[in-house]
């Protein structure tokens, strides 16, 4: 129950990012999901794409270093307290998020989170256990 | 107008005095005539080749080698049949291969970084300190020193040789000695203030941050130092003036290398137009660098040393790397020892980053040991006066994670490991995959931004 996100190594510096969606929009790669994450001479991409194989052979013929990480997506309810409550399924199980960010769809009602946790099966019992449904990689082309 | 030319007048003036003031710290050596210095070097020139013939065996090789016998040395017309050392002989004897008098008789050990993490390692009898000191002594009087000054050093102490050169020779002096080290600058300045220094040993950039934080301070009528003699790093005219103007004082400065023996090899006199090498010490030659050939005084060439007075580690003939100059021109100051030019620049790649001696090779050995792919670069500036060293990685797929912690962690060991090489803090930078500029497929390992030559 969990997705596959690829990250990305970029440079720090103008034009970078700008480079890498060329990449993308020349390759007719859609993303569903990005975020980027900084430290003072590099970034790191991460993006969420339906047909993860396929952008990472492309990522790389360009040049550029990726790797997969597999991350819980999460649907919640878009609503005041809809992420709030998932988070505290976590935080109560003594999770710890490394990372997390969010993403819409076209589905009304849903919003979806992105969560990177050390222990992706403990997180997975925890959040099922309490009726939280997760997202697989072969349901997110149908979102 | 009229102001700007009559602060022209003044400056001549002080000059005239300086001259008509000038001191000696051996002035039956340092003012010789050129006989008598050719009579020296001639007798100890002879003198030393027999006792490395005699006691360094790697040296001996090299003269075999040539079908050369210490008989065949009768003077310095001599000295160009003799082959040279360069580093790599010192890196090949490393540690006691060229050490030509028993342990039992050395009594200090100096070093500094060499090629691809071997040190050279220098050893030294109580004569050969004494000698050292001597010269430091001449540098420190020839800068208007006397047992009247506070000699505030800081250089660095311990294996450098910039903190215990100028040490033992502020105390040959009978100056008052202020034995600070590099580093913690608020308490330099403190120390400055507070105990009146009036001598300032350090790196000219160090100097030039010192006058910096003074000024941001506003203590700059509390500072009664008057001169200041700086080396172990490149630095230009403008950035003498600059300091002169800054710190309101007159800065010399000094050369030397720790394979002859430390700073004070050559110094600056009050015409601040070249280094008086100590010439009772030490022959100096210019060789073409690619042929080795002798060049005539007045022509640009790599400097070689003859050390001719010291017992522990005397190296002949051996290779600098620093392109120079010497002159034998009459000097207004009265030293009758040849002067060499400021270093030029260098036959090697060798690069001097905070008067420390850095080699890209070394850098090299640290990615390589560290797991990285040698595709780096490394690039030096100087800003505001202070050397900056950054070394860009090319990010591999090995290195590269998900995690910004990790990959923080990866980059800290490398900070630390080539800290550990070089003895100062080079900042990594990870760039992206075949990001470094390559000419003709070659990589171009090394852009120094600093005008220094």
């Amino acid at each position: 129950m969990t997705v596959k996100q690829i990250s990305v190594f970029l440079e720090n510096k103008p034009g970078s990012m700008a480079k890498f969606t060329d990449v993308l929009s020349k390759n007719n790669i859609d993303m569903r999901a990005l975020s980027l994450a900084e430290a003072s001479d590099f970034g790191i991409a991460r993006i969420i794409v339906d047909d993860v194989y396929n952008a990472m052979q492309v990522i790389k013929e360009e040049g550029y270093i990726c790797s997969a990480t597999k991350v819980l997506a999460v649907a919640i309810p878009d609503e005041p307290g809809g992420l709030s409550k998932v988070i505290h399924f976590l935080g109560d199980s003594g999770i710890n998020v490394e990372y997390m960010y969010a993403f819409t769809t076209r589905q009304k009602d849903l919003a979806y989170m992105i969560f990177r946790v050390q222990d992706n099966e403990k997180a997975i019992r925890v959040l099922s256990k309490n009726g939280v449904k997760l997202v697989c990689q072969d349901d997110l082309g149908k979102l | 107008m009229n102001q700007s030319k009559g602060m022209g007048n003044i400056l001549i003036t002080c000059e005239r005095k300086v001259e008509n003031m000038e001191h000696y710290y051996q002035p039956e050596i340092e003012c010789a005539s050129r006989e008598q210095i050719l009579a020296w070097q001639n007798e100890r020139l002879v003198k030393q080749v027999k006792h490395v013939y005699d006691n360094v065996p790697y040296y001996r090789k090299l003269m075999e080698e040539k079908g050369l016998t210490p008989a065949d040395i009768q003077s310095v017309d001599d000295l160009h049949k003799l082959p040279f050392l360069t580093k790599d002989d010192l890196r090949e004897a490393y540690p006691y291969g060229l050490v030509a008098v028993p342990l039992t008789d050395c009594v200090r050990i100096q070093s500094t970084s060499g090629t691809t993490g071997r040190r050279v390692v220098a050893f030294y009898t109580q004569h050969d300190l004494d000698l050292w000191e001597d010269c430091c002594a001449r540098a420190i009087v020839a800068a208007g020193g006397t047992k009247d000054d506070v000699v505030h050093v800081s250089y660095g102490y311990g294996l450098f040789t910039g903190g215990p050169g100028l040490n033992g020779g502020s105390h040959r002096v009978g100056s008052l000695t202020l034995p600070m080290s590099s580093g913690n600058t608020d308490r330099q300045i403190q120390f400055m203030t507070d105990l009146g220094s009036t001598i300032l040993c350090c790196t000219p950039s160090y100097a030039a941050y010192l006058a910096e934080s003074i000024h941001e301070k506003g203590l700059q009528d509390q500072i009664k130092l008057k001169a200041g003699i700086f080396g172990a790093e490149a630095w230009t005219e403008e950035m003498r003036r600059d300091i002169e103007a800054n710190l309101g004082i007159k800065a010399y400065d000094i050369y030397g290398l720790t394979e002859i023996s430390g700073p004070g090899v050559s110094f600056e006199c009050s015409a601040q137009s070249g280094m008086h090498i100590n010439e009772d010490h030490f022959i100096a030659e210019i060789i073409d660098p690619n042929t080795g050939e002798v060049l005539p005084d007045g022509e640009k060439g790599e400097l070689v040393f003859t050390s001719i007075t010291k017992q522990a580690f005397p190296l002949l003939r051996y290779r600098t790397r620093d392109i120079c100059v010497l002159t034998r021109e009459k000097c207004p100051c009265g030293r009758t020892h040849v002067k060499m030019s400021k270093p030029m620049g260098r036959s090697d790649d060798m690069l001097i980053v905070k008067g420390v001696n850095v080699f890209p090779s070394q850098i090299e050995t640290v990615l390589m040991n560290n797991g990285y792919a040698a595709n780096y670069q490394i690039i030096v500036d100087r800003v505001n006066n202070s050397d900056t060293i950054e070394v860009q990685v090319e990010m591999t797929p090995e290195m590269f994670s998900d995690s910004l912690k990790e990959i923080a962690v990866k980059e800290k060991e490398l900070v630390n490991a080539l800290k550990a090489m070089l003895g100062i803090y080079a900042k990594v930078k990870l760039v992206a995959p075949k990001s470094i500029t390559r000419s003709e497929g070659k990589a171009v390992r090394v852009i120094d931004k600093r005008k220094l030559y």
